[in-house]
C-alpha cells in the first residue's frame, strides 16, 4: 500500500501528450454517458423494484420490460412548457437547477469504479479524477448542492418550496456534521483523503474492509446520514409529498425538472458508489486469474455493491414511513452526531495504543450516559412533567399536553 | 408487545410482496370482466316487430342529475308509426362529455326504451362525437348496438344491454325477483332476469356469473364457495377457461 499515490498517467510528471489528452477525454466522456446510462437505469429499477414491492407491475410499456420509460419520459419533459413564475427570482430561478445537477456529475468523477486498464502503454486508472483532496470534493458537492435546493425554493417565489428549502439547510446542517465524522474515521484509518488510497487500503480481504475494521457503527451512521443527506425516504421532509405539494422543486417544469430528477437519481446513484468505496472496499473483491480480463472483475465487484445499496434505497423507500420533522432533528442532533463524535475518538485512540484506545471508551461511555440524562432531563423540562412551561392545550391522548415554545410569551401575558 | 426486531417488519413485508402476484394487471393488453350490471354507454332499444320503445316523453331528461339528455317528441304519422303510443322520441340527444352514466334515466324509462351497455371503453377527438344522436344510440336492424369506430366493444358484449332492467329484483319486490317484468327486445326477445338468490336463474342467457365467482379472488378465504376452493376449484377454472382460450385463438 503507497499513500499519497498520484494518478499513474502522470508518473513521469505532468507532460501532456496527445495520447494523454486523448486518454483524458475519453475517461471524461465515457463516465459521463456511464452515470447518465445509470441514471436510467436507476430510475427504471426503483420504479420497478418499488411497483414489485406494492404488488403492481409498474412501467412496462416502453422497451423490454419498460426499460425505456424514462427516456420516453425525458423526451416528453423536454417538450413541455417551460414555466417560470411570476413571482420568481429569474435568474436564480433559472441557475438552481445547475446547481443542483453539476456537483452530483463532479462527485461521481472522484469515485474509483475499478482497478487499473493498459492502454497502448499507460497505466490507466478506472477513475476520472483522482484528486488529492479526495473525499473533501464528496462533501464540497455536497454542500453546493444543498444550495441549490435552497435557491430553488427560495426563487420560487412560493411558499411551500421555501418551507421545503428551509428544512433541506437544516437537514443539511444537521446530517453533514455526522456525515464528516464517520469520513473522519475512515480518513484517520487510511490516512489519506484520496478515494483512490482509501479503496487500495481495502484491497486485502474483506477483513480489511472499513465496514469491518472501524466497527459496523460508522458504516451505519453513515448510510443514515447519507440517506438524509440524498433526502431519501424516510428522510424526504423536504419534498414530502403529502405535506409540501412536490417540496422545493414545485414551481419547476419542463427541463429544468428534469434536472433536479436526474440530479437526485445521479445523487443516488453516487453516494450508493461512495458507501461501496469508502466501507465496503470499492472494487475490491475476489478476482479468478484469467488473462486478459482481469480488469473486468473488479467494475463487476464494484456493480455488484453499488446495486446492493441502490436497491436497499428503494427498499428503504418502500418499508419506511417518512420521519416527522422533530423526529428527524433530534436523530440528527442528539443519537447521530455524539455517536459519530464518540466513535471517531475511540478509533483515534486505538490508532495510537490499544490502552489509548480503552481510555477513550470508557470515556465515550460516560460522556454518552451523561449526555442521555441530559437529553432526558432537558426533554421533562420542555414538555414533561416537569416542564416550567406554561399549558396551551392538550390532545385527546394520555398525558399529551400541548406546552409553549417558551416562556417569554407567558411573562408578556402576565404583564399586559 | 412491541419488541425492536419489529423496525424491520416493514422491510419483511415488502420484500415478500416481491414473491406475490401483481394485483394490478396490463390494462389494455388483459382486461378484466366486467360486473354483471355495468353501466355503458347508452341504447335505445326496440320492440321485437321492430318498433322503437321509446315514446319521447323526456321523463330520462327530466331526471338526469347533469342534463346530458336532450329529447324531443313528436306525435307518430298514422301510416308509418315509428313507436306503438301516440308519440315517439323524434330527437334524442346525449351529451357523453357530461354523462356520469348514473343510470337514472334507465331506471325512469316507463317503457325500457333506453338501457345501459356494458361497453365503457370509448374516446373522442372531438365535441360533435361525443354528442351522440338517435341513429347512433338506436339498436341496428338485428337488435344490437351500432358499433361505432371509436369504441371498443368486447366480443359478446352487444348482447348483454340492459344490466339494471334485468337485475334479480328493478321493482324493488323480492317476491318477484326472476319474473321478467319487461317486453321483448328486436333480436333477443325477452332478456333473461338476472341470477339471483332464487332458483330462477338462467346464467347461459344472462352472461352473468354469481358474484362470489366473479371475486372470489378478492374474498376472505372462508367465504370462497366450497366448490371454488383448493384444487377442486382450480380445475374448474381451467375447465371455464378451456373455450374461451379457443374462442381467442379463433379471432
Amino acid at each position: 500500500m503507497s499513500l499519497g499515490t498520484v494518478d499513474p498517467l502522470f508518473s513521469n510528471g505532468v507532460h501532456v501528450t496527445l495520447a494523454i489528452l486523448l486518454i483524458v477525454i475519453i475517461k471524461v466522456v465515457v463516465g459521463f454517458a456511464v452515470i447518465m446510462g445509470a441514471v436510467t437505469i436507476m430510475i427504471w429499477f426503483e420504479r420497478k423494484a418499488i411497483s414489485d414491492m406494492q404488488s403492481r407491475i409498474g412501467p412496462q410499456r416502453w422497451g423490454p420490460f419498460g426499460l425505456l420509460q424514462t427516456l420516453a419520459d425525458g423526451i416528453k419533459l423536454f417538450f413541455k412548457e417551460d414555466l417560470i413564475p411570476g413571482e420568481s427570482d429569474r435568474f436564480v430561478f433559472k441557475l438552481a437547477p445547475y446547481l443542483v445537477l453539476i456537483p452530483a456529475l463532479i462527485t461521481f468523477s472522484i469515485v474509483p469504479v475499478g482497478g487499473t486498464v493498459t492502454v497502448a502503454g499507460h497505466v490507466i486508472d478506472l477513475q476520472i479524477a483522482n484528486p488529492p483532496m479526495g473525499i473533501l470534493v464528496m462533501l464540497a458537492m455536497s454542500g453546493i448542492s444543498v444550495y441549490g435546493v435552497i435557491l430553488a425554493g427560495w426563487a420560487s417565489g412560493s411558499k411551500y418550496p421555501l418551507m421545503s428549502s428551509v428544512r433541506a439547510s437544516a437537514l443539511m446542517i444537521s446530517y453533514e456534521a455526522a456525515l464528516g465524522m464517520t469520513i473522519v474515521t475512515v480518513v484517520l484509518v487510511t490516512g489519506s483523503l484520496s478515494t483512490h488510497d482509501i479503496v487500495t487500503s481495502q484491497a486485502h480481504g474483506v477483513w480489511h474492509w472499513n465496514i469491518i475494521r472501524l466497527g459496523l457503527v460508522p458504516f451505519v451512521v453513515f448510510l443514515i446520514s447519507i440517506t438524509a443527506e440524498l433526502n431519501r425516504p424516510p428522510f424526504d421532509v423536504v419534498e414530502a409529498d403529502s405535506e409540501l405539494v412536490g417540496g422545493f422543486n414545485t414551481e419547476y417544469s419542463s427541463l429544468r425538472f428534469a434536472l433536479f430528477y436526474l440530479a437526485e437519481f445521479m445523487n443516488t446513484i453516487t453516494m450508493s458508489a461512495m458507501i461501496v468505496t469508502l466501507f465496503l472496499g470499492g472494487p475490491a473483491g475476489w478476482v479468478p486469474n484469467i488473462p486478459h480480463v482481469r480488469w473486468v472483475f473488479p467494475i463487476l465487484w464494484f456493480l455488484v455493491k453499488t446495486t446492493g445499496f441502490a436497491f436497499g434505497y428503494v427498499w428503504f423507500r418502500a418499508a419506511l414511513p417518512r420521519f416527522r420533522y422533530d423526529q428527524v432533528m433530534e436523530l440528527g442532533w442528539k443519537r447521530l452526531i455524539p455517536l459519530s463524535l464518540g466513535w471517531m475518538l475511540i478509533v483515534a485512540g486505538f490508532l495510537i495504543r490499544p490502552a489509548d484506545g480503552f481510555a477513550m471508551a470508557a470515556l465515550v461511555i460516560v460522556a454518552w450516559t451523561l449526555l442521555s440524562r441530559a437529553f432526558e432531563l432537558g426533554v421533562d423540562r420542555a414538555s414533561g412533567p416537569g416542564s416550567l412551561l406554561p399549558e396551551v392545550g392538550g390532545r385527546p391522548l394520555p398525558g399529551y399536553v400541548i406546552r409553549a415554545v417558551s416562556d417569554a410569551t407567558f411573562d408578556e401575558g402576565e404583564e399586559s | 408487545m412491541s419488541s425492536w426486531t419489529d423496525f424491520f417488519g416493514g422491510f419483511k413485508l415488502t420484500l415478500a410482496h416481491i414473491a406475490k402476484p401483481k394485483v394490478t394487471n396490463s390494462y389494455p393488453k388483459v382486461k378484466r370482466p366486467k360486473q354483471p350490471r355495468q353501466h355503458g354507454r347508452h341504447v335505445l332499444n326496440r320492440y321485437e316487430d321492430g318498433l322503437e320503445k321509446c315514446i319521447g316523453c323526456e321523463l330520462c331528461a327530466g331526471v338526469c342529475p347533469v342534463n346530458c339528455i336532450f329529447v324531443r317528441g313528436l306525435d307518430n304519422p298514422p301510416d308509418h308509426p315509428v313507436s306503438p303510443g301516440e308519440r315517439y322520441g323524434y330527437i334524442y340527444e346525449i351529451n357523453y362529455l357530461r354523462c356520469i352514466h348514473c343510470d337514472l334515466c334507465v331506471e325512469a324509462c316507463p317503457t325500457q326504451a333506453i338501457t345501459e351497455s356494458k361497453m365503457f371503453e370509448f374516446s373522442f377527438t372531438n365535441r360533435a362525437d361525443a354528442i351522440y344522436t338517435k341513429a347512433q344510440l338506436l339498436v341496428d336492424d338485428e337488435g344490437f348496438p351500432q358499433r361505432l369506430p371509436w369504441e371498443d366493444w368486447r366480443p359478446d358484449e352487444a348482447a348483454m344491454t340492459g344490466g339494471w332492467m334485468r337485475a334479480t329484483s328493478p321493482a324493488g319486490d323480492a317476491t318477484f325477483e326472476g319474473i321478467a317484468q319487461w317486453s321483448g327486445d328486436l333480436g333477443v326477445g325477452v332478456r333473461a332476469p338476472e341470477a339471483g338468490q332464487s332458483e330462477h336463474r338462467d346464467d347461459e342467457a344472462t352472461g352473468s356469473k354469481q358474484l362470489r365467482t366473479v371475486f372470489s379472488r378478492h374474498l376472505q378465504p372462508d367465504d370462497v364457495p366450497l366448490d371454488q376452493r383448493g384444487l377442486q376449484g382450480l380445475l374448474k377454472k381451467i375447465e371455464e377457461r378451456r373455450p374461451r382460450r379457443r374462442a381467442e385463438e379463433d379471432n
